[in-house]
């Protein structure tokens, strides 16, 4: 089970050259600045762009050198940046229009999926009476009632103000732990991949630079694109303990524990666990005498420059799990952190994300 | 009032438009479609063909299509050749004059149309199983439909308000070329102009209300 897809596109001034191999199930997140050729990417996948090159999803070849499988005929669910939605029609009519034409094969529970994004209220309502987050969450349903083997998600939060997406984030995540098929989300924004994506490519100029397991991928300080305030580590924990006096909710992973911000989540679960390098302060020795909660044994596996010469990204090990750490060069130098080095790590702040 | 030859010629008319209407739509829609998305060469000096019933003199296209569909004509070689006969001095010889000479009446307003809707709309169709066909129906038409109506009055109305044309290529034959508008200017030759008031007045006021039709049922801003 996986998808590959290999493409090959010139216009002037832009080039794509790709060679993919994607697991085929889970959220593989395809991350990039503007102009990277994200968006290029999944129309290439869509068979909207016609490109040089081969894609095989799960089995089911879709393009190769002889033969292009038609948009239409690809089992897939495309939501895009603007959703599209058909403007003649009502709700009800754009979630029906793919539904009707899905062709054989079982056919998706319209109720399960107009409840999973809380549509209810608005089935007879016209797309432009509709908030831009309704309208995104429409654009999602309509494709997954064509019942897709694979779904494509183009950047569907960048045209959304902050509200919005924190309005429609949880139902993405509620679609990433239901939904059984391959998911492509294209962003540039770090904080959606961080929480949505379990598989990571990163392109940059028409090329996927690395991709991998999330946890591993987004660890690595030897990437081209610098991903500045928002370098980070993701791992997974799972909730230990419920302070009731102090609000606070003790997270156990590979490599320790760590005291978080209780939010409610109960005791026994699994929770996405995200740590941002600029978070991340370094010791050479134990200091209990400071307001920071969460100290941990490392070791200093590796470090690389950043964009400003005054700084450095130094990748750590806790256990089994790899930590970022952002410092300036200076620090970095006094305290001595080469490779191997036995440190203690400081951590002011650890999100809890879905 | 109105003589038996008056109404006879507003019969005539209404059925020389409404049958050059629906010809236009079944031929222009295509057209539209095809200059609103191509990127071929051909664009241009199609899209000018089809626009010249605007700058020429009605007599100058009547006196080509005379000329085209007369004995030693293209046209009325193969008319002749095909057992239909000669087309001047016919209905169906003013039914194609009018076809061109309305064509761009009908067929700006839809590509216009077409062109404001974009590939966007059609490209989430494709993702959603349809055809290129079936999206050309349950999208792009649906969401022209304003285009279409503009397409259908402009069509409509110009082809009844067509002279110059018919009086080349139908001459003025009771009940098979003599329009409303010929009509008229036999009234006012003969210095009926009470008659000739009657039929212009009537001109006036159907003009005027279909245009007052366009406009208010059919606002080219955003939809209330």
């Amino acid at each position: 089970m996986s998808i590959a897809a290999q493409f090959r596109l010139g216009y002037p001034g832009f080039a794509l050259d790709v060679d993919l191999d994607l697991p085929g199930r889970g959220v593989t997140a395809v991350f990039g600045q503007s102009g990277c050729g994200k968006t290029t990417l999944l129309r290439c996948i869509a068979g909207l762009e016609r490109s040089a090159g081969r894609l095989s999803i799960n089995g089911d070849t879709w393009q190769d050198a002889g033969a292009f499988v038609a948009t239409h005929r690809r089992p897939l669910g495309y939501v895009f940046q603007d959703a599209r939605l058909f403007a003649h029609l009502d709700v009800a009519g754009n979630l029906d229009y793919g539904r009707r034409r899905a062709g054989p094969g079982p056919a998706a529970d319209r109720a399960a999926i107009v409840d999973l994004l809380g549509l209810g209220p608005l089935l007879d309502r016209l797309p432009e009476r509709l908030s831009g987050g309704e309208q995104q969450r429409v654009a999602i349903a309509r494709a997954l009632l064509t019942a897709p083997r694979l779904l494509l998600l183009d950047e569907p939060l960048a045209a959304l103000d902050l509200a919005r997406k924190q309005e429609i984030l949880p139902y993405l995540e509620r679609l990433r732990d239901e939904l059984d098929i391959p998911v492509i989300y294209v962003s540039h924004a770090a904080e959606e991949v961080a929480r949505l994506a379990d598989h990571l490519v990163v392109m940059d100029g028409g090329r996927a630079v690395a991709q991998g397991p999330l946890a591993e991928t987004l660890a690595r300080i030897d990437l081209p694109i610098r991903l500045g305030e928002d370098a980070g580590a993701v791992f997974a924990a799972t909730v230990a303990e419920r302070d009731a006096e102090w609000h606070l909710a003790r997270v156990e992973f590979d490599g320790g524990e760590l005291w978080v911000r209780d939010s409610g989540v109960p005791v026994g679960r699994r929770v996405r666990v995200r740590i941002l390098a600029r978070d991340v302060s370094i010791a050479n020795s134990r200091h209990d005498d400071v307001s920071i909660m969460n100290l941990l044994p490392a070791t200093v596996v590796a470090h690389a420059g950043e964009d400003h010469p005054s700084v450095v990204l130094l990748q750590l090990r806790v256990g089994g799990t790899t930590l970022l750490a952002r410092l300036t060069r200076r620090s970095a130098q006094r305290l001595d952190l080469a490779p191997g080095r036995e440190v203690w790590v400081q951590i002011k702040a650890v999100a809890l994300i879905g | 009032m109105l003589t038996p030859s008056d109404l006879a010629a507003i019969w005539l008319t209404l059925k020389l438009a409404t049958v050059t209407t629906v010809l236009l739509l079944l031929i222009g829609t295509p057209i539209a479609w095809w200059l609103a998305r191509t990127r071929s060469w051909w664009k241009g000096p199609v899209g000018a063909v089809v626009a010249l019933p605007i700058v020429l003199p009605p007599t100058v296209i009547g006196f080509y299509l005379l000329l085209v569909m007369g004995p030693d004509g293209v046209v009325g070689r193969f008319t002749e050749w095909a057992g239909i006969g000669l087309l001047p001095f016919t209905f169906w010889g003013l039914v194609v004059a009018s076809v061109f000479y309305s064509m761009p009446f009908v067929v700006q307003p839809i590509q216009n149309a077409f062109e404001a809707i974009g590939e966007r709309p059609l490209e989430a169709a494709a993702t959603l199983r349809a055809a290129p066909l079936d999206a050309f129906f349950s999208v792009a038409v649906p969401l022209a439909k304003p285009g279409f109506i503009t397409a259908t009055i402009l069509g409509f109305a110009h082809t009844v308000g067509e002279f110059g044309v018919v009086l080349m290529i139908g001459g003025n034959i009771p009940e098979k070329t003599r329009v409303v508008s010929v009509q008229i200017y036999d009234h006012v030759e003969a210095l009926e102009y009470t008659q000739a008031h009657w039929l212009a007045g009537g001109m006036l006021a159907f003009s005027f209300l279909v245009l007052l039709a366009l406009y208010t049922l059919n606002p080219t801003g955003r939809r209330k």
